[in-house]
């Protein structure tokens, strides 16, 4: 099988998905040589299950699982926020955040919906009264995926416990962006995969607060503590392990892409003045940027975008290929015009000055096109 | 660095019916969808989304070829836990309202009988049918179990304790006559033996990557689309794999899945020759050597890379204790760590005694004649060890 490569190929699209990391490969690929099946009794069997509890302390170590806390792998951020949503036993009302990712708003159909405020953080006047009539569990996420906004979850957490809910987060968007640490937070429930940070795909973690009333979605063969059956994928819980270890020891040189995401919205603004930043306003992951272009589809952007090289996204990936307007911008209040010309551009840990230039270059490109073909 | 148990340096690794090693080819298949840059398959508006896409197509045409089915009717999933929950909970989940009972067998996998547990707690009425002594299932009973008032049958095509085949055809005859749908955990078949889901009338087909050579964490469920078979999920939200199972996929693992099946297509036969004869002289050399060998399931309808064998009077933890060099197993992995005796082997009518006396031998691809042969030498030499210490203790024998 021939891959053409379309290298030099600038990718600005790391909240979809993340390069795996060159020291996690190296393991990983060592791991799938051998035989091993975690259940086993024999050395074999042994050796995996020793790779699989070692990945496990590396887990529950950045997340700051809280001591007898358990950390349980699954298949996906998908899979994980289900069993976490849809597995806890509670009786009561749920509530969630207007800007949860699909899995979430998916898990919960019935749940009531927290508001956001015009920069996309959830609006704690909302939550204090939502939470007087009543709730057994709360939903909000970390760092919003599109915007990049930081949730106020210390805060969220001492309010919903004061009403005696349950708090899960999806902490997918901010491990190895910014500090977590589910003990300090207070956390119930937190969900964390590993292809946003460097990891393989196809893995992710729940973890838990001792005693939750927890029901496992797949039975079968009582793994990983009878929360979710299934030979654990070994190799790629490895990959996990060494990954987030690395991305969390890298949290301060993370921190630069700050700088290359402002000065490429200054750029970016500086190109077209009626540019809109979502989100400005708020305290975001580094990496992310979130703006529209006023009266040129977030499509047409980014295949225009695609043409010159670079890749980003319109608004979240996961919508099977189709393109619908933004239910965070949306959520924002912004007019569903201005929300359909968004773009998500998301840098990585390698993203490089000259790699933002080009996108800088293709950008006013197009917007000198669609000038001229307006004018 | 990676961590993990000391495995002895001249270990050999006879369990093959728990978990393979991923073969290099796969790796290999696998490495341009780790190592490049591409992106979510979701994303398909950029060039890297696009390759992992149709990275992700072309395996699932490679997986539809090894059964007879249409690439669209591939659901990838994490694995065939995954897969038997899926199409057992989601397919009657579907239908309960209509009908609501399912018919299984005593042997099948756990994760097939907590399904159907737990959906006998959501007020579905199940029957669990016994097996032969050869681990065979009686088909005239199968048929009396099932009405117009059955939803699913659900029968593995290979056991991963004994290793025997079922009819499967004749099944599927018998489920699709009563309007029944037929679901078989092929975790054990694919790749092993011939599999074709309009000969055999399967309409749900559970698959595993890491039985046949694929990673750990990858499997499939074959879902028939005429006529159509209609599940409710176990998960939702990006509503990727036709809604049947969200959650971003993951290409690399998908991949391997597919080159694993084409592989295992091109490879089978002349594996299955190889395999087999690995098996008849490793049986030989226990049999000339020692007495009272038993073999347990059918000799001639299972796979050839299985054997379960007894020895009387030999404990089988005893057993395993005297050889660590030897990665053997009793019962299935999921369970081998339990002190009971395996309930597939009691299904077949043994007795506690020469069921707690079974080995589990796995032969796989990488299993080379010199290693069953020294693992013959091995085992002959502990069981007569065993014998004439009159059973002494498994811990005082490996020490």
């Amino acid at each position: 099988m021939t891959i053409v490569p379309v290298h030099p190929f600038v990718f600005l699209d790391h909240n979809a998905t993340t390069p795996l990391r060159p020291a996690v490969l190296s393991a990983m690929v060592d791991v799938l040589g051998e035989p091993g099946n975690p259940s086993s009794v024999h050395a074999q069997g042994r050796a995996a299950r020793r790779r699989v509890e070692t990945a496990r302390r590396q887990v529950a170590q950045a997340l700051g699982v809280p001591a007898s806390g358990e950390i349980v792998f699954t298949s996906g951020g998908t899979e994980a926020n289900h069993l976490a949503l849809r597995g806890l036993k509670i009786d009561g009302r749920v509530l969630r955040s207007a800007i949860e990712h699909d899995s979430v708003r998916a898990a919960l159909p019935d749940a009531v919906e927290i508001p956001v405020t015009v920069d996309g953080i959830v609006d704690l006047a909302a939550l204090e009264r939502l939470l007087a009539d009543g709730a057994a569990l709360v939903s909000v996420m970390a760092a919003n995926n599109e915007t990049g906004a930081l949730q106020p979850i210390a805060e969220i957490v001492r309010l919903a416990h004061a009403a005696g809910a349950l708090v899960h987060c999806d902490a997918i968007q901010i491990l190895g962006k910014a500090p977590f640490d589910m003990a300090a937070l207070g956390l119930d429930l937190a969900t964390v995969s590993a292809h946003k940070l460097g990891g393989p795909q196809g893995m992710a973690a729940l973890a838990l607060a001792p005693r939750l009333p927890l029901r496992a979605l797949t039975t079968g063969g009582g793994q990983e503590k009878g929360y979710r059956a299934g030979t654990e994928n070994v190799a790629g819980i490895v990959g996990f392990g060494l990954a987030i270890e690395a991305a969390v020891a890298e949290l301060e040189p993370y921190g630069r892409l700050a700088g290359l995401r402002d000065r490429l919205a200054a750029r970016l603004v500086g190109i077209d003045p009626a540019a809109v930043v979502f989100g400005a306003a708020a305290s975001r992951v580094a990496n992310t940027l979130c703006i529209a272009m006023p009266g040129v589809k977030a499509e047409t952007q980014v295949m225009a975008l695609d043409l010159a090289g670079i890749g980003v996204s319109a608004g979240s990936a996961c919508s099977s290929g189709k393109v619908r307007i933004s239910h965070v911008l949306t959520a924002m209040g912004i007019a569903p015009d201005l929300a359909s010309a968004a773009i998500r551009i998301s840098l990585g840990r390698d993203t490089t000055e000259g790699e933002l230039d080009r996108l800088i270059e293709a950008w006013a490109a197009l917007r000198h096109r669609t000038n001229r073909s307006a004018a | 660095m990676i961590n993990g148990a000391r495995v002895p340096p001249d270990a050999i690794y006879l369990d093959y019916q728990a978990t393979t090693p991923t073969d290099p080819r796969v790796v290999d298949a696998m490495m341009p969808y780790l190592v490049q840059r591409f992106g979510n398959p979701h994303s398909t508006s950029h060039a890297f989304g696009q390759e992992a896409a149709d990275a992700v197509e072309r395996a699932r045409e490679q997986v539809a070829a090894l059964i007879g089915a249409e690439a669209r009717e591939i659901v990838f999933t994490s694995g065939a836990t995954e897969s038997n929950n899926l199409a057992i909970k989601g397919a009657v989940r579907f239908l309960k309202s209509r009908r609501s009972k399912l018919v299984t067998v005593a042997t099948e996998h756990k994760c097939v009988l907590e399904s159907c547990r737990t959906l006998v707690a959501e007020g579905c009425e199940l029957t669990v049918l016994p097996v032969d002594r050869d681990g065979r299932l009686d088909l005239d009973r199968l048929a009396a179990a099932i009405d117009d008032r059955t939803a699913l049958v659900s029968v593995m095509a290979v056991n991963n304790e004994i290793g025997v085949i079922q009819d499967l055809a004749a099944i599927g005859a018998i489920a699709r006559a009563a309007g029944a749908l037929f679901h078989t955990d092929a975790a054990q078949a694919f790749g092993k033996v011939p599999l074709d889901v309009t000969a055999q009338k399967i309409d749900l087909m559970s698959i595993s990557g890491h039985k046949v050579y694929a990673p750990k964490g990858i499997g499939a469920l074959y879902v028939r689309r005429r006529p159509r078979v209609r599940l409710e999920p176990l998960f939702s939200g990006g509503g990727q794999e036709r809604g049947l199972r969200s959650g971003t996929l993951a290409p690399a693992l998908i991949v391997a899945l597919g080159a694993a099946a084409e592989i295992a297509g091109r490879e089978r036969a002349a594996e299955a020759d190889r395999l087999g004869g690995l098996a008849a002289s490793f049986l030989d050399r226990l049999t000339e050597a020692l007495e009272g060998v038993a073999v347990h399931g059918n000799r001639t309808d299972r796979i050839p890379g299985n054997l379960n064998v007894g020895f009387a009077g030999v404990s089988a933890l005893a057993l395993m204790a005297a050889l660590p060099d030897l990665a053997l197993s009793v019962g299935s992995a999921c369970t081998s760590a339990d002190v009971e005796p395996s309930y597939v082997l009691s299904a077949l009518g043994l007795d506690d005694a020469t069921a707690a006396s079974a080995v589990r031998i796995g032969f796989g691809r990488f299993t080379t004649e010199a290693e069953l042969l020294r693992a013959a030498g091995r085992m002959i030499a502990a069981v007569a060890g065993l014998r004439s210490a009159g059973l002494r203790p498994a811990l005082e024998a490996a020490t």
